[in-house]
């Protein structure tokens, strides 16, 4: 009896523990912006009614996207932090990097907006503005695409941003917001993410529509000359982004009567 | 507040297909978490129990020591091994289950191992004199003790397996929360928190709590059945 009830067990938990999957997939590491605003949920489905291949998204922060294509652990990437993308390419991690899409970042803040960042002009004015406020200012503080952005801002102002005002997070986005709704403080986000977050609180858009703010998105195949990455057909993936039926797809997709992503 | 109970409570009557299957998923690999930890964790503790060796103490201070191995430093180690361009890239496990199953198990190991090897202890101090006057050998005290601890032993298991379903650190790491392959329940709520939706987040810990809570209840009926029997 104990015997049978054992063997039992063990059946069960092998059957259990590895679900057989023959389906054609690739792995995409991508960025939390891009997943939790719903766009893949909307755009993979298209993909796969098309081409047959299923797409499994990892939602990291670009640093780590990066880091886990480099590493040979995903087939392309899907990234938003310009720099960083060039010297991944230049390291030899990947190859045949595209513009897919854009959008652009917002500075969020308390609607009592303590600074007064409201009325910069620039979004240069509205950084200076926080920091000469000691206002908080929540950092993603995580080496995201967002996170490097707005190191970005602060050094194009010539700001070294310290002290109690300025709390790296070490965070993601939508963890981000939660800190800032909670602690009223300002952040930058991407504006995908702001819209598709629900936990606002005080928080509103205080800045927005500088040149400065741009946030394009690129597409990158993983190189397959370093591992055996699944290369042909991510490359599928690779030119279905930038294909009229991908780029229809992107500009498709809307939130709450928004569109998030522009294509290229 | 009510709205997001009360619609994540439909969900699962409902009989949602994506819920239920985050949360088949779950269960199948905690499930098998334990199982494979303690086919190798119940004889290696029992074995540290009773026998004799150099540099035995340190084992089991290792072996209680990793009890407290922090989830995302073991789910960063095995990132590490499984990863392309680490030792077992080569097998592709990762932003798999396997590679969930592997990382719990590793969290389960010290455990399973750890408690048992104290239950063994404690029951040999008891028996051994009787073990050792019947001839009986260390090797052959070893089933006999663990089954003779069997009721002690679920309470162990389930130690194990609490720690395997509450974890969020190490699945999220190996697996990558990859919807509808390896999105388990904890790292759907650390989703949802990050979404903003602090309801739905808090609707699906409350789904979890009470699967957790009917698994420990199920366990203790059927021990009080069993012991009934035996005695």
């Amino acid at each position: 009896m104990r015997r049978r009830i054992l063997g039992a067990l063990v059946g069960l938990f092998l059957a259990a523990s590895v679900p057989a999957d023959d389906q054609k997939f690739i792995t995409l590491a991508s960025t939390t912006s891009t997943e939790h605003s719903g766009l893949f949920e909307f755009i993979v489905p298209i993909f796969q009614a098309q081409t047959g291949i299923s797409v499994r998204v990892v939602a990291v922060g670009t640093g780590q996207a990066l880091a886990i294509g480099c590493n040979g652990d995903a087939d392309a990437v899907l990234v938003h932090a310009p720099a960083a993308e060039q010297q991944f390419v230049a390291d030899g991690c990947g190859i045949d990097r595209r513009a897919v899409m854009f959008n652009d970042f917002v500075v969020v803040g308390p609607k009592d907006d303590p600074a007064g960042v409201l009325g910069a002009d620039t979004v240069a004015e509205g950084f200076e503005r926080i920091a000469q406020a000691k206002a908080p200012f929540a950092s993603r503080g995580d080496d995201s695409g967002t996170h490097k952005k707005e190191l970005l801002l602060w050094a194009d102002v010539g700001i070294k941003p310290t002290g109690a005002w300025y709390r790296e997070l070490g965070a993601g986005m939508g963890a981000a917001l939660n800190t800032a709704a909670a602690m009223q403080a300002y952040t930058l986000a991407d504006r995908a993410t702001w819209l598709s977050f629900s936990n606002r609180q005080g928080l509103s858009i205080v800045f927005q529509g500088d040149q400065a703010l741009h946030n394009p998105y690129s597409s990158i195949l993983v190189n397959p000359n370093r591992h055996p990455v699944k290369v042909d057909l991510a490359r599928v993936w690779h030119d279905w982004l930038v294909s009229e039926a991908g780029q229809t797809a992107i500009s498709q997709y809307q939130l709450n009567g928004h569109q998030l992503f522009t294509p290229n | 507040m009510g709205d997001a109970f009360a619609g994540a409570a439909w969900l699962v009557l409902a009989g949602d297909a994506v819920l239920l299957g985050i949360v088949q998923l779950s269960l199948q690999v905690s499930l098998s978490a334990v199982f494979f930890a303690s086919l190798l964790a119940l004889p290696v503790g029992a074995a540290i129990a009773l026998y004799h060796f150099p540099g035995r103490g340190a084992v089991i201070v290792l072996l209680n020591a990793l009890m407290g191995l922090p989830p995302v430093v073991a789910g960063l180690l095995v990132y590490l091994m499984l990863s392309r361009a680490g030792p077992l890239g080569s097998l592709g496990l990762l932003f798999t289950p396997a590679a969930m199953v592997v990382v719990q198990a590793l969290l389960i190991f010290p455990i399973v191992a750890a408690l048992t090897r104290q239950m063994v202890s404690d029951l040999w101090d008891e028996y051994h004199e009787q073990l050792t006057s019947l001839g009986t050998s260390r090797l052959r005290a070893i089933p006999t003790l663990l089954w003779d601890g069997r009721f002690s032993l679920v309470t162990t298991l389930l130690a194990g397996f609490g720690r395997a379903t509450a974890e969020v650190g190490a699945v999220l790491i190996v697996g990558g929360n990859i919807a509808g392959v390896t999105r388990v329940m904890t790292t759907s709520i650390a989703l949802e928190t990050s979404k903003g939706n602090l309801e739905l987040a808090l609707a699906l810990g409350a789904i979890l709590m009470t699967l957790t809570l009917l698994i420990n209840a199920m366990a203790f009926g059927v021990g009080e059945l069993a012991k009934r029997r035996y005695e």
